[in-house]
């Protein structure tokens, strides 16, 4: 994985020393908290319900044993013992002192992370796929290119200010797991005559206006994907909405221009930008790419897995994938214990994630979108220690894509924009379908769970989604049939009225029995959703 | 009535006003009347409080009870780990809330 250089680490220490001033300022009160809320959101530290939050940065979902053990450390330390990861492959501290906040970001520099561009109107912490460069079906490893993006944005002097926030998600396979085309730029990586190169989207997002984000050019060659996006930020720079927060996402001037329009403003501006010089040489290309080099695996092991154990055996068939090295698999670790919080972790789990990272996984683990942790290279021969191990620390759950394995934000129970809480609808809903056979028998089905319409918890992406709403000051859910993040992407539709807490746990069941009822033979509840469309379910649901 | 809130500026906490000073607990907040924004404004120059604001209230059997969800939560803590919360003993302490 990649490690920072001197610039890199001149570039965090230097932060960490100017935001302890900062902070040193503000309590001593020659900053107001007009002056200092700006400089606190650039490191990422937010003011939340019931105490300062922190988001830490983790690039394109990759960490290493020694930073995940920070994660833990800083959670034992200064916070209450936990962290949250989460849907942008960061993870959040709830319960952070303004006077520790320095201290921490120095803890975090001191293993090559930061806190920077979590928050703002800039372009935030790269996403990509969490099986990058271990996937069988991948045409290049998507981290090269996510980490030259990381190092193009990071501080970038023109696109600090943007009208709105941005957020960017590099994939390489046809298999989606990044959500990609609901990203400010999707960016799948591609080839065309043996060339590795970028088909680029633009203007995706969710929250208050879902879109999906229109194909603007189906190739960029990799070396000149810096200028083109650099063109495709000018021009959302010098036309997006800064006079409405609600319609100055990207995806908003990308529907009123028109695509066309546009694709043709950001070709004039590429033109431009090519004559400049901005792409990186290629040796610099190949220095990044030298730190995603496969690790060294090691050959002729066997794929036999003893599968005995039942409980094991159900494990694997659900938490494991197909790895690209034979011997190897890929484990996928549910951070959505039955009944728990989707996406958090204790300290004590933090660190045995990383123990088996550094033992068992070439010391590399990933965040991933949906709140779940992976580690990339496992042999299959320490499939079942690892497994035991997860076992005792209760990250033993087998429930990867299945109905319990919820996506949700953090709701009315620590976020101060939201409406209504997230996390007890998705422990409610989760118990109803905790008995693993009846979670197998409905097969993948993705259910994602928004507190307010910003989405956070990809609502609008989800097989069922459910968006918390206020009503005169009480809660209400909403639900959505048919989205997918996925590469059959789509967005859900609101099915009517809304539910009370316990009516949308029904309603969510009433929904699958329409599609046990209707489905054919190996036919998942989105397409039998697509097929059959929201008439049946709406009866169900409303009579 | 009407409460004053705010978050204590060095920890982060919720604190609410008590007519001589601030709280964690909702229980000891007074009755602001309308004088919330002016106390507010000595308040925050003062670095007692970060970003301070006036809220509906009712005064229960229970004690002090926030009109607004939103709020009740803020005075409990998340109703999803009562352990943090202001009444980490009282299993129920939940339902206040709702």
């Amino acid at each position: 994985m990649y490690r920072y250089d001197q610039y890199d680490q001149a570039m965090v220490d230097a932060r960490v020393a100017e935001f302890r001033d900062q902070t040193e300022r503000r309590l001593s009160g020659q900053l107001s908290e007009a002056q200092f809320r700006p400089l606190r959101l650039m490191n990422g530290l937010y003011l939340q319900l019931h105490a300062y939050m922190l988001r830490v940065a983790v690039p394109y979902g990759t960490l290493s044993g020694r930073q995940m053990h920070m994660l833990a450390h800083i959670a034992r330390k200064y916070d209450r013992d936990y962290g949250h990861f989460t849907t942008r492959q960061n993870i959040q501290y709830n319960w952070i002192k303004l006077a520790d906040a320095p201290d921490i970001l120095a803890d975090l520099a001191s293993v090559e992370m930061h806190a920077i561009q979590t928050s703002g109107n800039c372009i935030r912490n790269i996403s990509s796929d969490q099986y990058a460069g271990v996937a069988a079906d991948e045409v290049a490893d998507p981290r090269p290119l996510s980490e030259l993006l990381r190092q193009w944005s990071s501080f970038h002097p023109e696109f600090t200010y943007l009208p709105r926030k941005f957020k960017i998600a590099v994939i390489s396979s046809k298999t989606d797991r990044a959500a990609m085309r609901l990203h400010d730029i999707g960016i799948e990586l591609v080839k065309k005559d043996d060339e590795i190169g970028a088909k680029v989207f633009v203007g995706g997002g969710m929250g208050r206006t879902p879109m999906i984000a229109p194909e603007i050019r189906d190739f960029v060659p990799f070396n000149e994907v810096v200028s083109y996006l650099e063109a495709c930020l000018r021009v959302y720079n010098r036309y997006g909405r800064r006079d409405n927060k609600y319609k100055a996402r990207i995806k908003i001037l990308v529907h009123e221009m028109g695509a066309d329009e546009y694709r043709r403003q950001v070709e004039e501006e590429f033109a431009h930008m090519k004559t400049l010089g901005l792409d990186p040489p290629v040796a610099e290309l190949e220095r990044i790419a030298a730190h995603f080099a496969p690790p060294p695996y090691e050959t002729g092991l066997s794929d036999e897995i003893d599968l005995s154990d039942r409980d094991f055996a159900a494990w694997v068939g659900s938490q494991v994938a197909p790895h690209k090295v034979p011997g190897y698999a890929i484990v996928n670790i549910s951070l959505k214990p039955i009944g728990g919080i989707p996406g958090d972790a204790s300290s004590a789990q933090i660190d045995l994630i990383a123990d088996l990272a550094e033992k068992y996984s070439f010391d590399e683990l990933r965040v991933t979108h949906a709140q779940n942790i992976v580690l990339a290279h496992v042999k299959k021969s320490d499939l079942y220690a690892v497994w035991k191990a997860l076992e005792e620390a209760d990250l033993g759950t087998a429930n990867l894509d299945l109905i319990s394995d919820i996506i949700a934000c953090p709701g009315l129970d620590y976020c101060s924009l939201a409406n209504a809480r997230s996390i007890p609808v998705a422990q409610k809903i989760a118990k109803r379908f905790s008995d693993l056979d009846r979670q197998k028998e409905l097969g993948e089905l993705k259910l994602k769970i928004s507190g307010c319409i910003n989405a956070c918890g990809h609502h609008h992406a989800g097989n069922i989604g459910i968006l918390g709403v206020d009503r005169k000051g009480v809660e209400n859910y909403q639900l959505l049939l048919g989205g997918s993040g996925a590469e059959d992407v789509s967005l859900g539709q609101i099915t009517g009225p809304g539910f009370d807490e316990d009516g949308i746990v029904d309603a969510v069941e009433k929904a699958t029995n329409v599609y046990l009822a209707n489905r054919t033979e190996g036919e998942r509840f989105v397409e039998t959703f697509r097929r059959i469309g929201m008439a049946p379910f709406k009866e169900a649901l409303y009579g | 009535m009407n409460i004053l809130t705010g978050n204590d500026l060095a920890t982060g906490d919720v604190i609410w006003w008590t007519g001589e000073g601030w709280s964690r607990h909702v229980n000891d907040a007074v009755d602001v009347g309308d004088r919330g924004s002016e106390i507010a404004q000595v308040e925050l120059a003062a670095r007692h409080v970060n970003e301070a604001y006036v809220i509906d209230a009712a005064q229960t059997a229970d004690g002090i009870r926030p009109t607004h969800i939103k709020e009740r939560i803020r005075a409990l803590g998340p109703t999803v780990r009562l352990d943090l919360s202001l009444k980490p003993a009282d299993p129920t302490a939940g339902n206040w809330v709702i």
